[in-house]
């Protein structure tokens, strides 16, 4: 014991192992490998040869074999899963609750088994897979023990979807599983869920834990496997669900391959989000925060905070401060209590990292790392610091998924603003000042589904977690996250959304008597103003009976995208406040009420429908602009609680630019009902009005000119629906597209949203009953007009 | 280097050449005041907190080294007696413990028999400072008294400077002062400034630890601001706080007042010692304070002449820990010699 002496002198930390002979017993009793959990049971892979390993990546070892799912297999899992459901879903609130809180006493029993293997898996230090992923686990299946209980009382009206598959990432492999498995069993889903090939150990004794808990079987079935068995999961028919969280391009392919399979999908994706110190910041706890950012599990965390905004007066105050940090870094064995950092997750993802480095060195960063020491074995790579960076360089572009800071500095909040903005993501952003006027301006102002303010990497199964842009769609936690696992009992009604044109008769009856009627030009309307299409073409709109009532303009892609362009260039629409907003909408509903003989003329013209109904359509257009008017300053955000000292705020934010393409049935009503929501939230659109009826929106536009509408809000081109739609979906400047067509046509429009992950709303062909107000309005409608963004602000001083 | 030289110097630049200055032994000799040395202080209590939060999962000391790192705590130690009903006879006995803090026996079987290790300090009202120079003659164990109207320091002002000078007087060779909470909490910084600068005069050779009592600032900032001031004005040691507030030394103020430490350092090349005090009783704890020390300002300041604990439980519960290294078994309270 002489080094006592030794070691007074030196104040050296030492060795502190945490104890992983029990979990290694656990994997030698699998010794044979791990199977597929099945309906309940543990299954071997059909085709025995389909396996992988499994390794330790902090020294290479390999921990285990384990059995790799192929079609059969999935198909297997997938009628468990089916199979179960009916009477899943039946059960009340409060049975599946019992189920979901008992996981979560499981979990909390099984914590410390369940970080050392995660550790060992994954290569996370004990530290994090202890004390934030395990129990950020337990926390989010007590929270959705709750939402269980509440189901019926606070969702009336929904019902759950059916089987869910399930996609994870690496990183947080069962915080992931947590965060998809809670939320979809807690409201009557079945899943199949496959964990990541790096990582699927902890997935595996959850299994157990399932069997434990008494969950009945084929509610969750686990399958392991590689990239080829999640595409199995993707692609198969009897899902009605995809969950995903991984790479934006793994996402991209996703959406692709739903598309058209009506399959609900919410992806959890890429990020680069920006970390934004101002010059009034706390310093030292911005840097902390920044150790919790891109340092937290070896920065591969897909909201890590790997791009540094700082302002120029502190930049070299703050980067001396983040260097003087990272020389007292311990980088080592996950294992031990007293690392910062462990090991990568798996050789080729430190080859990735190191690949993106050195080639922002060559585009002209400068890189840093500290001088400590390094494990001689195993995948580590130290923290970085990259420097003297242009926007353009990869490091600034890219997604590294590594401890790789990217720092860059601003003069003014609204260069700071460009600049966090200034990336294809928008999953979340860090905001560092001790002046909550100036850190509750750049939080609006971030286009990023999560902001946290004097804070980083929060998370809390109440409070939404989800991206913006790239990032991709759909909110995990919290009421929003529940959405994504229901759906509205009477959304679609078996009838067609769209109608065909009889042929037009040759000419008119010519009445000699009556003077020449002065001829209407319909145009369409972009930027508040008419304007003729681009290419100078009119088509014919027929009447019921086969008349000419008169021409529309053909718009081709030219005329979407000076619609777009228009209504890009109306930003300052989704800053006016929802007051404004409502009088502008009552004002509408206000002139459109004096033209209500002029617009039921046109719909009995138009549709042959009975003036009774065409009028009781028109009212219902007054009624349902004055209840969007209603709901512009009513549809309120939510303020979370979570269990630290903090406000969180769900704020619903306008997603942007959306493309509307509108049905046929019920042309005038449905074509309000669809952009009045949308405009109420703060959304600028571009609609193609329903193809066969257009006249009912272009007589509509004289009532926005006349109705202080601003320019460019709404814009709307007529045309050939999936001609425009094409383009509109194709745009990556739009945002949203919400679909009213075919089943052909919703495909398309699912497919093509991919280039820039628009949020999709597709009828796939079906009709709807615009008419009632329960279907053809509400809450729904402004769900989909708004982006959830939580806002982070913990308090005290 | 005086004070003119640290005027003259200021800034940004200067800053950083002095903080390449090692000597521990340089006293700091305080700075002009600089309004902007205050104003620009900032401090996020939930950033500091959650710090705290995650420090004893990242830094963690097991076996050997948590014994060695035990023993460092008593030589970090401030053995304090602040009692109404202290007398001589119970001074006598602490400082006995100071000399010898941990049984014979179990340094033998620790194998540091020849380390020895004693507490850093005595720390005592100014009436029993003779008895406890006495008693330590022939150590480095400093004595320490308590001044300045301790623990109010409402005292009338000419009073508190005598009170300072008595003590020295009587041969203390560290003065812990209480500064005027007063302008803390009224944001008169010049005032702050002023009668810490007037203490530490008064204070001669002996060393001053100013306490801030940061239990009663009522905020995170203040005692961020309060701590540099009283850098400024000269004190070798800032020092959280009485032990008689309500709440006293806490691991996020102890944060604050490190980092503060650490500005001033890269400000003017002087390193200003840290005490908390308070409520610092178990070992595990004390573990913490120092792991802080080791992160925050690295391991220069793990040595007494920077870094004191003030305490009067925390030895009992180390002893014990220590016996347990040796021993492998749990110990008892009553196999060690009180103080």
């Amino acid at each position: 014991m002489s080094n006592i002496a030794e070691i007074f002198d030196s104040m050296e930390y030492g060795p502190a192992p945490e104890e992983t002979s029990y979990v290694h017993s656990w994997l030698a009793e699998h010794k044979g490998g791990f199977n597929l959990f099945i309906n309940g049971e543990f299954v071997p892979a059909r085709d025995k040869e389909r396996s992988f390993a499994s390794h330790n990546p902090a020294n290479g070892k390999k921990l285990a074999t384990i059995a790799s799912a192929g079609q059969e297999d999935v198909n297997d899992a997938v009628n468990a899963a089916k199979t179960a459901f009916p009477a899943w879903s039946k059960l009340s609130g409060h049975e599946r609750a019992r189920y979901l809180y008992a996981l979560a006493r499981l979990v909390q029993k099984n914590s410390r088994f369940l970080a050392v293997l995660e550790s060992l898996d994954n290569g996370k230090p004990i530290r994090e897979s202890r004390d934030i992923d395990i129990p950020l686990v337990a926390r989010h299946f007590y929270h959705h023990a709750g939402w269980a209980q509440l189901q019926d009382q606070e969702f009336p009206d929904h019902e759950p979807l059916g089987v869910i598959g399930q996609v994870i990432p690496w990183n947080f492999p069962l915080l992931m599983l947590a965060w998809k498995i809670a939320p979809a069993i807690a409201t009557g889903n079945c899943v199949v869920l496959k964990p990541a090939e790096y990582t699927s150990l902890t997935a595996l004794y959850f299994a157990e834990l399932c069997r434990e808990a008494q969950l009945p079987p084929g509610v969750v079935n686990i399958i392991t496997g590689e990239g080829d068995t999640g595409a199995m999961i993707v692609d198969h028919p009897d899902i009605a669900k995809i969950a995903f969280t991984g790479s934006t391009d793994v996402g991209r392919i996703i959406r692709k391959h739903t598309a058209g399979s009506s399959k609900k999908l919410s992806l959890e994706l890429g990020g680069k989000s920006p970390f934004i110190v101002f010059e009034d910041a706390d310093l030292d706890g911005a840097v902390e925060g920044l150790v919790d950012a891109i340092w937290f599990n070896q920065g591969q965390v897909c909201c890590a905070g790997s791009r540094l905004l700082v302002e120029e007066s502190v930049a070299d105050q703050l980067i001396e401060k983040i260097k003087h940090r990272l020389q007292s870094f311990r980088i080592g064995d996950p294992l031990d209590k007293a690392v910062d950092m462990g090991a990568i997750v798996d050789p080729i993802q430190r080859a990735q990292i190191d690949s993106i480095v050195k080639k922002g060195e060559a585009e002209g960063a400068e890189v840093w790392q500290p001088d400590i020491p390094m494990p001689e074995n195993g995948c580590f790579y130290p923290p970085t610091l990259m420097s003297n960076l242009a926007p353009s360089n990869s490091a600034v572009q890219e997604e590294i998924f590594g401890p790789v800071l990217a720092a860059m500095s601003f003069r003014t909040l609204k260069e700071a603003v460009e600049l966090a903005n200034n990336t294809r993501y928008g999953l979340a952003a860090t905001i560092w000042s001790e002046n909550i006027n100036r850190a509750l301006e750049a939080a609006s102002l971030m286009k990023a589904g999560v902001v946290w303010i004097n804070t980083t990497n929060a998370f809390d199964a109440a409070c939404g977690f989800g991206g913006y842009r790239e990032s991709g769609f759909g909110r995990e936690g919290g009421r929003e996250g529940i959405f994504e696992y229901i759906k509205f009992r009477d959304e679609w009604r078996d009838e067609p959304a769209i109608v065909s044109a009889p042929e037009l008769t040759a000419t008119d009856h010519i009445d000699t008597d009556k003077i020449v009627e002065i001829d209407l030009t319909p145009k369409q309307f972009i930027g508040g103003k008419q304007k003729r299409p681009d290419w100078g073409r009119t088509i014919p709109v027929a009447s019921h009976d086969g008349r000419n009532e008169g021409r529309v303009a053909l718009g081709n892609r030219k005329d979407i995208r000076d619609a777009v362009e228009a209504a890009f260039k109306a930003e300052s629409w989704a800053a006016t406040t929802g007051h404004t907003r409502a009088q502008i909408l009552y004002f509408i509903a206000e002139n459109f009420s004096t033209r209500k003989d002029e617009f039921t003329r046109r719909l009995t013209a138009l549709t042959g429908a009975r003036k009774s109904k065409a009028r009781a359509e028109v009212e219902a257009t007054i009624s349902r602009l004055f209840a969007y008017g209603a709901w512009a300053d009513k549809y309120d955000g939510l303020a979370h609680s979570p269990p630290q000292r903090n406000v969180v705020l769900a704020l619903n934010e306008p997603i942007g630019i959306v493309g509307i393409v509108c049905p046929d049935a019920a042309p005038l009503l449905s074509f309000i009902s669809l952009w009045a929501p949308a405009v109420a939230m703060g959304n600028r659109c571009v609609i193609v009005p329903s193809e066969r009826f257009p006249l009912l929106a272009t007589d509509f536009y004289q009532i926005l000119e006349t109705s202080d509408m601003p320019a460019g809000v709404i814009n709307i081109v007529t045309g050939e629906r999936d001609v425009l739609s094409k383009t509109l979906a194709e745009h990556d400047q739009v945002d949203a597209i919400w679909y009213h067509g075919s089943e052909v046509g919703s495909r398309m429009v699912e497919e093509l949203s991919a280039s820039n992950l628009k949020r999709t709303w597709t009828n796939g062909g079906r009709g709807r009953d615009w008419i009632s107000a329960r279907t053809g309005e509400g809450r729904e409608f402004l769900r989909r007009s708004c982006e959830v963004k939580n806002i982070w602000l913990p308090y005290g001083d | 280097m005086n004070q003119t030289n640290v005027m003259e110097l200021g800034g940004h630049a200067a800053a950083r050449s002095n903080s390449e200055r090692k000597e521990i032994d340089v006293r700091n000799p305080g700075a002009q005041f600089e309004p902007d040395w205050v104003e620009n202080v900032r401090v996020n209590l939930s950033a500091a907190e959650r710090r705290i939060a995650t420090l004893s999962g990242r830094r963690t000391v097991k076996k050997a080294w948590q014994a060695a790192w035990l023993l460092k705590a008593i030589s970090f130690m401030d053995l304090t007696t602040l009692a109404g009903d202290d007398t001589e006879g119970r001074v006598r006995r602490l400082c006995a413990k100071a000399k010898q803090p941990v049984r014979t026996d179990v340094l033998h079987d620790l194998g540091i028999d020849e380390l020895g290790v004693t507490v850093g300090a005595v720390c005592v009202y100014h009436a029993f400072v003779e008895t406890a120079v006495d008693a330590l003659k022939g150590t480095n164990i400093q004595v320490a008294a308590v001044s300045t109207g301790f623990p109010a320091g409402h005292a009338p002002f000419e009073t508190r400077i005598q009170e300072i000078e008595a003590s020295v007087k009587a041969g203390a060779t560290e003065i812990d002062i209480v500064v005027s909470r007063r302008h803390v909490l009224t944001a008169n910084w010049r005032a702050l400034y002023e009668e810490v600068k007037a203490f530490r005069e008064a204070c001669g050779e002996a060393h001053l630890k100013s306490i801030i009592a940061t239990g009663e600032l009522g905020s995170i900032t203040k005692v961020g601001k309060a701590s540099m001031v009283c850098m400024m004005a000269g004190a070798d040691f800032i020092k959280t706080s009485t032990g008689m507030e309500s709440v006293n030394a806490t691991l996020p103020v102890s944060l604050v007042m490190m980092r503060m430490i650490r500005d001033y350092h890269q400000r003017t090349g002087y390193k200003v010692g840290f005490k908390p005090a308070g409520g610092i009783s178990n070992a595990k704890t004390a573990l913490q304070y120092i792991a802080l020390l080791k992160e925050e300002l690295g391991d220069d300041w793990l040595t007494p002449k920077l870094f004191r604990f003030g305490a009067s439980r925390l030895l009992g519960d180390i002893e014990r820990q220590l016996e347990h290294f040796a021993t492998g078994r749990y110990s008892a309270a009553n196999r060690h010699p009180m103080g």
